[in-house]
């Protein structure tokens, strides 16, 4: 034996789980989700998702190497969750140039201003987003009406209010929930869960939404605790208030399916590095999501609440971890 | 079935019980021991024995000092060549009596007979006081004199006896083996145990991979009484003290408090053999079963050897020392320690020796912490390892002892398990360190 043997302290041996794989299965389980947004959109999803995330994985490239000059580690897949995550945000018909700025904004402000993975209090999308939203409210809230790749009948370049932008609307004409319902434009509930319906690129169909974070799940990438207490909280929140005057409050099954509560609850709520880290924490935070998406929704001025509300509550991560430890053993 | 098992956190690594069907097989004598006079937790012993003395097989050499001290025996019949230091398995240099060793002449009064003793002759008083005398400790790796575990403090209750059977290290199989072949004498050593604390109630916790050695238990215990064996879920470190005690009673020690306090005792089945041997065969423990195995090891063995006898020795019994040998673990893979080298001798609490080719010695390169609160879920003390890893670079010593840094038992899930490669358990130790000294300090002032 000539060489040297290796010193270490305990454990000797490790997981071949890796951030890489883990960013993997997140990038893995949103593709059902892509291919339908490409089925709607066609090639503008294809532009949105691609630009996004080049611009992303660029952003991140050109502050490692030339600003921080340290290591590269853009192949650990968490840029391209960002891009895509963003791109599921915003229209299909936005401009190319605003899509960049988003993701400057997203990679350079929200997430290696602070030092990077991990290190991010806010979910770098969810910050691009919110950013692009208070810049550019026009083009961020014109939404392209979906045009299946093979659909013959819709005509082109039309644009509409999305479900719940068409309930903030008739609140505002004091019309009954009834009168909104039947609004030719609002999409039903089957539309809706196969993603027939205006909205964002990844807000579009449940079903898929639902696929990959069944896939996640299996992967162990997400917990059941924030998923669950979000959705639970924001249905009983909407149930009850429908249950008190139907005629004003649209039922919960429309809340549960419409604008990007699935894509928040199961893909943008369960970031790691954002959400709280014991169990107890984060059923506090998902309870926290659930209150403020249906507050939002139901008095404050945007129609849509997920993406602030998860936003609000990553502050308050920091302050959740230090409240809810976990079950400590022999206490 | 439903297997018992802990609830709070836990993990499963790959088995890699390469050595399990390998019997266990006696290794001749070699030609020189280094017999290490601090191989239990405590006071080192104080060596009785000058330079050119004779010493016969089963001597006492050393004597136990302080309350916390066991004393050590000769493994072999021979000349003390020099009483000087050594470097033994934990790196430093510590002293150790060198023997040249003869042909074997035990010390008057052992038993070296096959035959099984079973009548249990002893008083409670006089199994103690003959553990002690016979330098019998905790085998499972602690090496914890046993016969102070056997002092119950006045108004204290103990209910049960646990016998740890669960080998939750990869790798490791010399409990297994032992089970298989020496299951007998295992269950004598619980009854002579059970005597010793006054208790009714043995359990012998063994993990589902071995269900040779629960079948082969469960049948010997008919001739028992009180000994029950119960087949645990495999999760990892069911063989911690305080995670085997929850599994089986569903009781919890308290944080910062001893085993005791929920009205158990936990012994190792190699610490039950051995006080077999002590009480029943007038045997100081002198030897011991030891696994040699690992990627890089050319075969995979069960040895009996002498303490005392280096490692390298064993390592050329099992086909010799492998060239791409990059790292040499006493122990097993998640709680064992890195050897500087092959010389250091075998002591009473080697329970294994891992053999890792270079390609595995070497960590991967440590990336940011992605809180993925993997280590929290893994942790099962219900620590948060991130945490406390964060604190003790920042000599936040108030915060890691309010984040209960103390509890933690070393067991490495949370290394283990972290996708970012962070070494956790390095942080963790060296704030325990410091902590401990910081509770020290104030407890005297
Ligand atoms: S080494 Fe300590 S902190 Fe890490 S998992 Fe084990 S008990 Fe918890
Ligand atoms: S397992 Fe590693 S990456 Fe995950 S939270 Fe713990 S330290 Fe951070």
């Amino acid at each position: 034996m000539n060489n040297l043997l290796t010193i270490s302290g305990s454990p000797h041996i490790h997981t071949t789980d890796s951030v890489r794989k883990i960013m993997y299965s997140v990038i893995f389980a949103m593709i059902p989700a892509m291919l339908v947004s490409v089925y709607f959109f066609g090639l503008d999803a294809v532009r949105i998702i691609g630009v996004s995330v080049v611009a992303c994985v660029a952003v991140e490239y050109l502050i490692q190497k030339y600003l921080l000059k340290g290591d590269v580690t853009i192949n650990d897949g968490s840029a391209v969750i960002t891009g895509v995550l963003l791109a599921f945000n915003v229209p299909a018909n936005l401009p190319t140039w605003i899509i960049i700025i988003g993701a400057i904004f997203a990679i350079a402000i929200a997430k290696m201003a602070f030092g990077g993975l991990g290190k991010n209090p806010f979910n770098p999308a969810l910050v691009g987003r919110v950013f692009l939203l208070i810049s550019f409210p026009a083009q961020m809230t014109t939404w392209p009406i979906p045009k299946p790749l093979f659909a013959k009948s819709v005509t082109d370049a039309l644009t509409g209010a999305t479900p719940l932008g068409l309930l903030k609307d008739g609140h505002l004409a004091n019309k009954t929930i009834d009168q909104i319902m039947s609004d030719p434009a609002m999409p039903d509930y089957i539309q809706q869960l196969v993603g027939f319906q205006t909205g964002s690129l990844g807000e579009m169909s449940a079903i898929a939404l639902l696929i990959g974070a069944a896939y996640m799940f299996y992967k162990k990438v997400i917990t059941w605790h924030i998923p669950v207490s979000y959705l639970l909280t924001a249905l009983l929140f909407a149930a009850i208030f429908w249950l008190i005057d139907p005629t004003y409050y649209a039922d919960p099954l429309f809340h549960l399916i419409t604008g990007g509560m699935i894509l928040g609850v199961f893909y943008m709520a369960t970031d790691m590095v954002t959400s709280p880290m014991s169990a107890k924490g984060q059923i506090i935070f998902g309870i926290g999501c659930g209150l403020l998406t249906m507050i939002i929704r139901f008095w404050g001025s945007y129609p849509e609440g997920v993406s602030f509300a998860i936003l609000i509550m990553n502050a308050f991560t920091p302050l959740i971890n230090k409240s809810f430890k976990p079950k400590r053993f022999g206490v | 079935m439903i297997l018992k098992t802990f609830k709070l956190g836990g993990v499963h690594p790959p088995e890699n019980k390469v050595s399990a069907g390998a019997a266990i097989q006696h290794l001749p004598l070699p030609d020189k021991l280094f017999v290490p006079l601090s191989q239990h937790l405590g006071t080192p012993a104080k060596a009785i024995v000058n330079r050119g003395d004779d010493v016969k097989t089963g001597q006492l050499i050393a004597k136990s000092v302080g309350f916390i001290s066991a004393n050590i025996h000769s493994p072999a019949t021979g000349k003390v060549a020099k009483i000087d230091q050594i470097i033994d398995q934990t790196g430093y240099k510590r002293t150790a009596v060198f023997i040249d060793t003869q042909e074997d002449v035990w010390e008057e009064g052992i038993d070296t007979s096959p035959d099984i003793e079973r009548t249990i002759k002893l008083s409670k008083e006089e199994i103690i006081q003959r553990i002690n005398d016979m330098g019998v400790v905790g085998m499972g790796g602690a090496t914890f004199p046993t016969h102070i575990k056997m002092m119950i403090p006045e108004g204290k209750q103990i209910q049960y006896l646990i016998i740890n059977g669960v080998e939750c290290e990869p790798y490791l199989t010399s409990d297994h083996i032992l089970m298989m072949e020496k299951g007998e004498e295992i269950l004598i050593g619980t009854s002579i145990l059970m005597k010793a604390l006054g208790v009714d109630k043995a359990m012998v916790g063994i993990e589902a991979n071995k269900p040779d050695a629960i079948a082969h238990l469960t049948k010997l215990t008919e001739k028992f009484q009180g000994i029950t064996v119960h087949a645990l879920k495999v999760k990892y470190p069911q063989g911690g003290e305080k995670q085997l005690i929850k599994a089986l009673t569903g009781r919890e020690v308290p944080s910062g408090k001893l085993p005791l306090e929920t009205g158990c005792v936990v012994d190792n089945v190699g610490t039950a053999y051995a006080v077999y041997e002590a009480v029943q065969k007038n045997k100081p423990l002198i030897q011991r079963v030891v696994t040699v195995t690992g990627n890089a090891a050319r075969k995979h063995a069960n040895f009996l050897v002498r303490v005392g006898t280096p490692i390298e020795y064993l390592i050329e019994h099992a086909g010799g020392m492998p060239a791409d040998l990059g790292k040499l673990i006493s122990g097993g893979p998640m709680m064992g320690k890195a050897l500087v080298s092959p010389e250091a001798p075998i002591t009473k609490g080697s329970s294994g020796l891992l053999l890792m080719p270079e390609t595995e010695a070497k960590r991967a390169p440590i990336k940011n912490c992605i809180r993925c609160a993997r280590c929290i879920s893994a942790c099962p003390m219900g620590l948060e390892p991130f945490l406390l890893a964060q604190l003790v670079p920042l000599d936040k010593w108030d915060d890691a002892e309010a984040n209960r840094i103390m509890d933690c038992i070393e067991c490495g899930s949370c290394h283990y398990i972290c996708p970012s490669g962070r070494p956790l358990l390095d942080f963790i130790r060296l704030g325990k360190d410091k902590v401990g000294k910081i509770i020290r300090t104030r407890v005297k002032q």
